[in-house]
């Protein structure tokens, strides 16, 4: 078996993980596995690899278009295929639309429900909340789907109480 | 300042002590964080990259968490030093050949170390002996909080911190623990073990040996999703499965007792025998050899010897922690000789394992 990722030498590692419903298993030959850092706790993670390895296919069928680049920093999709990283933060909403696909193909969810920095430029953060939660809306009104446009409501209200509490600080 | 001069002694570093320290080693937690906008450091031209440092070192070095730190740039460090950090896990091994631009920050407890322009803009992790990630998750939280005020952290309400890599958004957070798993070992049970735990979505694997090698008898149990679940929800996952974990390995050790004592017993009485007696020996055998040790002094088959002796052998017969033993570099031959000799010279005052276990030691195998 050839190593997954040089494609040249004899695969002798066999790494195989769950995450979720998803099995993911990898080949490597002992340079390549030495060099992503297999043997280092801090450093490795097999999702990590995939990335390099055509999960970024995924990000490129959703947004079609590879030829965008982020305004920040110049990032391509092209580029992502390459590293299995992106260039910036802003490159998150660049490629928003793809990400979204291979986000929930390795974890848990897509929507962060962690730690939230109670210093950080919240109303900045919750007026772009509002309307990204305004778009859904409207896209759900359209769809009909009023299950959903009831919980967007919800949402918009908490958010814009939690807008009004940042200004008075 | 001088690193070596600042690090904690081999010896001191072995003496600590914490919850199951028997079976687990250290309790480990990462946290991924970026400064918005400013490209990540895989993707940054240089300036980009001293404008990041210029931001977070005097912030990090700031935090009343870091008080009196070792704080220094990844290009004024010599290699062995860098090595030296890694072969403690304090650094990875990719920021260990980082050279301008990155730089490291380590507490005087050597419990908290940030790396500044890893992959992300500051990775940070803390870390403690044995068992006890809840106080660890609570000195990286306070950390993170306060430095979070001092800059200006990428993060949205949608996705959570961002980072280089998709696979560490959200929390950013990598929670871990190092396990010493003799018993499930040679009771030929770890492979089970692994395949269980992986579908819980951690990830198992062994910490020193390339891939499904484990030297030394260590794994890392860890959590490989970032995203849509809480901190304290990864904490609590991996909880119970250490838990669970740490039950089998006990379990394994006592079954392995009442079977086969005889094996166990002869496994350790030659690790000793080669260990105290050899002159040539690689780091790889002797990893495997004070695991066997170690397990020996858990099971009451060295009777007044301080099992700290072998964690410290475990630590100082690694590459860089030899060559600061010895001033100087030594080439791999150089180090296999030099090894035997630290090994035989420590293990001098030790006598030889107990004949039989005792009814004692099975007591002695649970906590
Ligand atoms: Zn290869
Ligand atoms: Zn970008």
């Amino acid at each position: 078996m050839l190593c997954g990722l040089c494609k040249q030498k004899n695969a002798t590692v066999h790494l195989t993980q769950i995450a979720g419903e998803k099995m993911q298993k990898v080949d490597l030959c002992e340079d390549c596995a030495k060099e992503k850092g297999v043997d280092d706790p801090a450093g490795f993670s097999l999702a990590d690899m995939l990335l390099g390895l055509g999960a970024s296919q995924e990000m490129e069928e959703a947004s079609g278009n590879s030829d965008v680049a982020c305004p920040n920093c110049g990032f391509t999709q092209a580029d992502f295929k390459k590293t299995g990283r992106l260039g910036c933060s802003e490159c998150y909403e660049t490629f928003a639309e793809g990400l979204e696909a291979l986000l929930k193909s390795m974890h848990k969810g897509t929507r962060h429900v962690g730690k939230v920095p109670a210093g950080l430029r919240r109303t900045q953060d919750l007026q772009l909340r509002l309307n990204q939660l305004q778009s859904q809306l409207d896209k759900a009104v359209a769809e009909e789907n009023f299950e959903q446009a009831a919980v967007l409501r919800d949402e918009m209200k908490k958010a814009r109480t939690d807008l009004e509490e940042c200004g008075k600080e | 300042m001088n690193l070596s001069e600042f690090l904690i002694t081999p010896r001191d570093i072995s003496r600590r002590t914490g919850p199951k320290d028997k079976i687990v080693i250290s309790s480990r937690i990462r946290l991924a964080r970026n400064i918005r906008s400013i490209p990540f450091p895989g993707w940054a031209k240089k300036p980009d990259r001293l404008k990041a440092a210029q931001l977070i070192r005097p912030a990090v070095e700031s935090l009343a968490e870091l008080k009196d730190c070792f704080s220094e740039s990844m290009d004024n460090l010599p290699s062995l030093d860098k090595q030296l950090l890694v072969e403690r896990h304090l650094i990875s091994r990719e920021h260990a050949a980082k050279g301008v631009g990155s730089a490291m920050a380590l507490n005087k407890d050597e419990t908290l170390c940030v790396m500044v322009n890893e992959e992300d803009h500051i990775r940070m992790q803390a870390l403690r002996p044995g068992l006890q990630l809840n106080d660890v998750w609570q000195t990286i939280n306070q950390a993170d909080t306060h430095l979070e005020s001092k800059l200006d952290y990428a993060f949205t309400h949608e996705w959570g911190f961002l980072t280089a890599c998709p696979t560490n958004l959200g929390t950013g957070i990598r929670v871990s623990a190092m396990l010493h798993l003799p018993g499930l070992v040679l009771a030929e049970q770890i492979n089970q073990i692994i395949q269980s735990v992986n579908k819980l979505g951690l990830a198992v694997r062994g910490l020193y040996g390339e891939g499904t090698e484990a030297l030394g008898n260590v794994f890392q149990v860890s959590n490989q999703m970032t995203l849509g679940e809480t901190e304290e929800a990864i904490i609590e996952r991996l909880n119970k499965v250490l838990a669970q974990i740490i039950e089998h390995e006990e379990n394994a050790r006592i079954r392995l007792l009442e079977k086969k004592p005889k094996v166990l017993l002869n496994h350790i009485g030659r690790a000793f025998g080669t260990l105290a007696n050899s002159h040539i020996i690689s780091s790889k055998e002797t990893m495997n050899l004070l695991s066997l040790l170690k397990l020996g002094m858990d099971l009451g088959l060295f009777p007044g010897v301080d099992r700290s002796i072998v964690d410290e052998l475990f630590l100082v017969t690694q590459p860089a922690h030899l060559q600061k033993a010895s001033a100087g570099k030594l080439g791999a031959d150089e180090r296999d000789l030099r090894r035997a000799d630290m090994l035989r010279e420590r293990l001098a005052g030790v006598s030889r394992p107990l004949d039989s276990i005792s009814d004692e030691s099975s007591s002695n195998t649970k906590e």
